[in-house]
């Protein structure tokens, strides 16, 4: 896609092509559509997921209105049905990973690693189109006549055959995901390629920021999962439609090789979701505590690890289908927590001592930290065999993974959100309504996710659409919906947040946190290519160095000397 | 470009352990046949990084004393702007729809495919619309 070449007269950073004049930039509608601007793109990914996530989380409200009461009968058995899969599946397949790896990677990545533009223009804006027609077309299955898909976002091999599931809504789910996993990964390869060939001058890998290598790692696991993905359900297409019989017992198949095939995709998928996020964490907080970070090489080597890890735990989601080997996949998931835990220390540590500010994004990361805390113990406590079969399929999984996921996809989204708007839009958010988003959403999140976990343990299984009054679930149901309809309130406030920064702009400069990274370099919002000059890179806070040259950091590199060269030096002008 | 073959490399080498654990103590096929593809994927591209970073100058954004000077010249030739990637994934939503509402839909998806397919090679060996 893109030409190597080799013209020394032109200088490194402002390539810029607009210049020459034999050709008309596009306007309006067409400028959209054929936009290969990596910032255009990133912010078409984010606003795209945004939709999802308000459309899920419409659907999550329906679902918890039918479960107020004991056998309510606000949604039919398949309306419920069709409406918990298109929950799970738009937010885990359409919302949370593109909206960390399409958008705000798009978006951040090259500006933290001085780059121009993605390595493949053409083939991001393929990816973005490959997502929006995905989301359509898994949408499209509600307007058929046999409804939406209905087996569940893990569509398990026996309930997702065409006896079981026939009609057109199940093939447009199927379908929906080859195409949106062709768009990630593609959004892979160039995540992947930007990080390894496009850093500017003086920038090692050692010294990038801490978000720039989590989604390094996430694009390597994204290549080590969808793959795997898209070729389950290409077979299981092949079953449903072809003849053949890969996961059917009649012919000879193995269901269970689809659960297999499935969380082999599946669990890395939690951390393809997971480490975009924790990234965006890092490199919040030592900017809001006015520290460096905390431990910058373990965090990369226990990003590294837990990736490494999460690969090979996948059957810790099969314990009770008494066909996987319980204490290998035991052992691995309880191994994970080491490394986690290596990134909660440095998180505190960085903090520690600093002079913190409790802004709206510095929040949303002290809200993301216990949230994920919470989220995070109750996965070691399924991790033993003996309590998952005990929990499998209850209330108790369900609020386990809403809490990691939420914790992680919202709580840390919307950190990065509100920390990085100024740069992507030149205004701030305001910040008292940021705070009455964050605690109403805060409120919320514990008042919705709390009572789950005692349903769990009481035996309230998960996916049912009526239950019976007597085993005293109700009141704990009802404390639930009313959480949720906290949650719901408390993104009124960010829509107004975001209506309100549109109609009278706060203007909020190009470094309005006294950033560490890159981004913060250059203007507010980034010129076509980014950069027009860049400073001196010899530390992984090069912007913190330019503007406090008295208060260099110490240097992390692995080039033997301990200081950069001082103030004369890294002051002076830029290059 | 070492570190970065490091890391695949290291993708592969933690792959092959495990898949050796794994196949001799669960005796499982599909898990054991998933991790060596792992193994391959980390294999691959960690060995031509490998091969290459002792092949080559390093280059200034692996040197820690690089200045950005150091990395004058062009270092890559972007596409201003292109309909091609647009029209290519509207070619595939018709392909892809066609398996639903009927075959027909198969045909203009093909013929926008190809026709996006060809579009975007030839602005490549224009060197792009920039």
């Amino acid at each position: 896609m893109t030409l190597l070449a080799e013209l020394p007269d032109v200088d490194h950073a402002p390539l810029d092509h607009d210049d020459h004049g034999h050709h008309k930039e596009p306007t309006w509608i067409l400028k959209w559509l054929t936009s290969t601007d990596h910032k255009m793109i990133g912010l078409n990914y984010m606003i795209t997921a945004m939709v999802i996530f308000f459309l899920s989380g419409a659907m999550a409200l329906l679902l918890r209105v039918q479960l107020t009461t004991p056998n309510g009968a606000f949604l039919s058995y398949q309306q419920f049905n069709e409406l918990f899969t298109m929950h799970g599946s738009l937010m885990l397949y359409l919302f949370a990973g593109p909206f960390a790896f399409g958008g705000l990677a798009n978006y951040i990545v090259p500006l933290q690693v001085g780059a121009p533009d993605m390595a493949f223009p053409r083939l991001n804006a393929l990816s973005f189109w490959l997502y929006l027609t995905g989301s359509i077309t898994m949408l499209l299955g509600f307007i058929t006549a046999g409804g939406a898909a209905s087996f569940g976002w893990v569509a398990y091999a026996p309930l997702s055959g065409v006896t079981s599931s026939p009609g057109a809504g199940a093939d447009l789910w199927i379908l929906a995901l080859l195409l949106t996993g062709f768009s990630a990964i593609f959004t892979g390869v160039n995540l992947v390629t930007t990080i390894f060939y496009l850093r500017a001058p003086g920038m090692t890998m050692f010294r990038m920021p801490i978000f720039t290598w989590n989604m390094l790692v996430t694009a390597i696991l994204i290549l080590i999962a969808f793959p795997v993905l898209t070729a389950a359900l290409i077979m299981l297409y092949a079953d449903r439609h072809f003849g053949t019989h890969i996961y059917s017992v009649q012919g000879g198949g193995v269901p269970l090789l689809y659960q297999n095939l499935f969380w082999f995709f599946g669990h890395p998928e939690v951390y393809i979701l997971a480490l975009p996020f924790f990234g965006i964490v890092t490199e919040v907080i030592p900017v809001m505590s006015r520290k460096p970070l905390f431990g910058y090489k373990g965090m990369v080597f226990a990003t590294l690890s837990i990736a490494a890890l999460s690969t090979g735990v996948w059957a810790h989601h099969m314990f009770t289908t008494g066909a996987v080997l319980l204490p290998f996949f035991s052992l691995m998931s309880y191994l994970i927590a080491v490394p986690t835990g290596i990134k909660f220390f440095n998180w505190i540590g960085s903090m520690w001592r600093g002079q913190i500010t409790f802004n709206t994004p510095m929040l949303f990361c002290i809200g993301f930290l216990i949230a994920f805390l919470m989220g995070g113990l109750t996965g070691v406590m399924l991790a033993s065999p003996p309590i998952d079969f005990a929990t499998h399929d209850t209330y108790f999984v369900v609020a386990h993974f809403h809490q990691v996921l939420f914790g992680t996809t919202v709580f840390a989204g919307f950190a990065g959100l509100y920390y990085w708007y100024p740069k992507m839009f030149g205004r701030h958010l305001r910040e008292g309504l940021g705070k009455w988003h964050f605690w109403l959403m805060f409120i919320g999140f514990w008042l919705t996710y709390m009572p789950q976990y005692l349903l769990g343990l009481r035996g309230m299984p998960r996916r049912i659409a009526v239950y019976p009054g007597d085993p005293g679930w109700q009141g704990l149901n009802q404390a639930s919906t009313v959480g949720a309809f906290i949650i719901a309130l408390s993104f009124c406030f960010l829509l107004y947040n975001l209506w309100i920064s549109w109609k009278r702009p706060l203007p909020a400069g190009d470094n309005p946190w006294d950033g560490h990274t890159l981004e913060w370099f250059t203007t507010s919002p980034p010129s076509h290519h980014n950069f027009t000059h860049l400073p001196r890179i010899r530390s992984e806070r090069p912007v913190w160095d330019y503007n406090h040259p008295d208060h260099v950091t110490i240097e992390h590199a692995a080039a033997g000397h301990t200081h950069s060269h001082g103030s004369a030096d890294a002051g002076g002008v830029p290059e | 470009m070492k570190i970065a073959a490091l890391i695949l490399i290291g993708v592969a080498v933690f792959f092959a352990i495990i898949s050796a654990i794994y196949w001799f103590w669960a005796y499982e096929d599909g898990g054991t046949m998933m991790l060596i593809g792992t193994v391959l994927l980390g294999l691959l591209p960690g060995g031509y990084y490998l091969w290459w970073s002792k092949r080559m100058k390093p280059r200034p954004e692996d040197l820690p004393n690089a200045t950005i000077a150091d990395g004058q010249g062009v270092i890559d030739a972007f596409p201003g702007s292109s309909i091609w990637p647009f029209s290519l994934a509207m070619g595939l939503f018709l392909i892809i729809l066609s398996a639903v509402f009927g075959f027909w839909f198969f045909i203009p998806g093909a013929a926008v495919v190809v026709g996006s397919l060809v579009g975007v090679t030839v602005e490549s060996r224009r060197g792009g619309t920039v």
